[in-house]
């Protein structure tokens, strides 16, 4: 075995001292919810590093609804699920379609829908926030889950079409020729050509769509208020909003809520950089 | 086939079906789901908006209210001095991060996690951090030296930057995955080469590494201008645009009219701040539609 030589140890030591502050910037916030989760109460405001008793009895109290800031808890996460997935696959559905539809039958005025989309994606969410509730009044769809899901496809499309776009210009034309050939009709080249191929770009999409609205705080907190249609970011925002807020059961309720996209991110995350180091930046 | 005519301009045109590939009509169909959804969720709400902000009053109105001004004064803060620090760590450890080694690999994994964990628990779980009774931040100022730590968000100035803090904590790792991207598709012989000149890390820098991410690095500091337009949970989450409102950026100030039933105050506070987004959507329009 080689030993290191000084300027190697030395390197490492430099690149230590950046890597170590970079762990503990990281780790801070998460860490502390996460010390919040495992805490009783009386060890949560200690300001100790590790409680002296750690326990699993915040989450068993958050499970079985034992706190009456809790009593809705389940509702809320099957309305976050909900929302989520309903969101994912509209976007999905209509951000395919109409990349389909741009790139592959070259539909007249296609460029032109891709740059009002583009348009969108740029527009801040938050600025559109406010029109977007006043007219969601209008078609009287606040306080139902619609008015989220279709916000939150409104927000996803854009970037959708876009990256989808982007795929789809670099898959061959011969396949489709070949395939028409053949006698494929425009909804089998789509069904059995298109979409098959595009399924990394789809699967990464769609994980951005449902981890969009999952994590989605300011629309759902205009959108939905009734403690048995919000979802959970709501629901943990209404915690705030009380004096004698159980902290603890809040934190440990975070740490529920951040579990589903931390866990699908690790899942996907091949397909998730791919998609949106391609398609955030074209430099 | 169509059959041309001379003189063809003359007669009335075909009807559209006959014009129209099946190809065509089926692209038109397809692309009709978006098309819905774009002028029911975008088109018609940004114009009725506009329409309820018409009144010159709301703008005077906006003049003379001086949470308004102040939250102007933030966004530039948040836009100027936020933006720019977080972008210059991100160049900086993308860096780092480019390093091959495996223990460099493992803390990229969990790097990412501010990225891929959503904000309202860790934005609460910041804002407990910073309590200045229970919070562990006072609790460890207090075992050292013995004195009460300061009250983090009783202090517009100090809020605010906590604000920064927590925006910066949320998207330095998409950032710097970006940035990392662009550092890998500079060739590898250039460092060679340079390394083999003797050059200095600086000069590697300054004379390869930034000339190819010149670029990039400016689009994303547009584009990150745009997003943090759009950051509403850093700020109202950390403060809710305390303390006495001093705290409010232009994505909180909106909300906040709304919450008071003052539509056409909200949305002429966005309208206001349309001359920093427009030509800043422009110009990434022109990049990225190329």
């Amino acid at each position: 075995m080689k030993l290191p030589t000084l300027r190697e140890v030395g390197n490492e030591a430099k690149l230590l001292l950046i890597g170590i502050p970079v762990f503990i910037w990281t780790m801070i916030p998460i860490y502390h919810m996460f010390l919040f989760a495992i805490s009783p109460k009386e060890d949560a405001f200690s300001g100790k590093l590790w409680p002296d008793h750690p326990t699993l009895h915040n989450f068993h109290i958050v499970f079985y609804q034992e706190h009456y800031f809790l009593r809705d808890f389940w509702i809320q996460f099957w309305n976050s699920t909900v929302i989520a997935l309903s969101a994912g696959a509209l976007t999905l559905f209509i951000a395919t379609a109409a990349a389909f539809s741009i790139s592959r039958l070259k539909v007249p005025g296609g460029r032109w829908v891709m740059n009002l989309a583009l348009f969108t994606y740029f527009i801040p969410a938050a600025f559109l926030a406010v029109p977007m509730y006043r007219t969601m009044g209008n078609y009287g769809l606040l306080n139902n889950h619609w008015s989220l899901i279709l916000a939150m496809v409104t927000i996803a499309s854009p970037y959708a079409i876009w990256v989808l776009k982007q795929a789809s210009d670099k898959l061959p034309v011969e396949l489709d020729e070949a395939a028409t050939m053949d006698g494929a009709t425009t909804l089998q080249l789509f069904r059995l050509v298109y979409v098959p191929l595009m399924m990394p770009s789809l699967v990464a999409i769609g994980t951005y769509a449902v981890l969009l609205a999952w994590n989605e705080y300011l629309y759902a907190f205009l959108l939905l208020s009734k403690d048995t249609n919000i979802t959970l970011p709501v629901a943990l925002g209404n915690f705030l909003a009380a004096d004698d807020s159980p902290w603890e059961l809040l934190m440990t309720t975070g740490f529920i809520y951040a579990l589903p996209p931390a866990a699908i991110y690790y899942a996907f995350k091949r397909y998730m950089v791919g998609g949106l180091t391609a398609g955030a930046v074209k430099s | 086939m169509a059959i041309t005519l001379s003189g063809d301009q003359a007669l009335p045109g075909p009807p559209l079906s006959s014009r129209l590939t099946p190809a065509q009509v089926w692209g038109i169909l397809l692309l009709a789901p978006y098309l819905l959804v774009f002028l029911a969720f975008v088109v018609y709400p940004v114009c009725y908006g506009l329409w309820l902000a018409r009144a010159p009053a709301n703008y005077v109105a906006l003049y003379n209210d001086p949470i308004f001004a102040r939250a102007a004064v933030n966004t530039l803060i948040f836009l100027v001095i936020g933006i720019n620090i977080k972008m210059l760590i991100a160049l900086f450890l993308s860096g780092f991060f480019a390093q091959q080694r495996t223990w460099i690999k493992w803390l990229s994994v969990i790097f990412i996690l501010p990225w891929a964990v959503p904000s309202i628990p860790t934005i609460l779980s910041v804002r407990f951090m910073l309590n200045p009774e229970w919070g562990v931040i006072n609790h460890l100022i207090f075992s050292f030296t013995g004195d009460d730590g300061p009250n983090w968000l009783n202090d517009p100035t100090v809020a605010l930057t906590m604000a920064i803090g927590v925006h910066i904590w949320k998207s330095l790792p998409f950032w710097t995955l970006i940035l990392i991207t662009g550092r890998l598709a500079i060739p590898h012989d250039l460092f060679e080469a340079a390394e083999v000149d003797g050059a200095s890390w600086w000069q590697k820098f300054r004379f390869i590494t930034w000339p190819s991410m010149q670029t990039l690095y400016v689009t994303c500091t547009l584009l990150s201008m745009i997003w943090t337009l759009g950051d509403f949970n850093s700020v109202y989450l950390l403060t809710g645009g305390g303390p006495a409102d001093l705290t409010h950026v232009l994505s909180t100030l909106g909300i906040r009219y709304l919450r008071l039933d003052q539509l056409s105050l909200a949305m002429a506070s966005i309208v206001v701040a349309m001359p920093l987004v427009l030509p800043l959507v422009y110009f990434m329009m022109k990049r990225l539609s190329r």
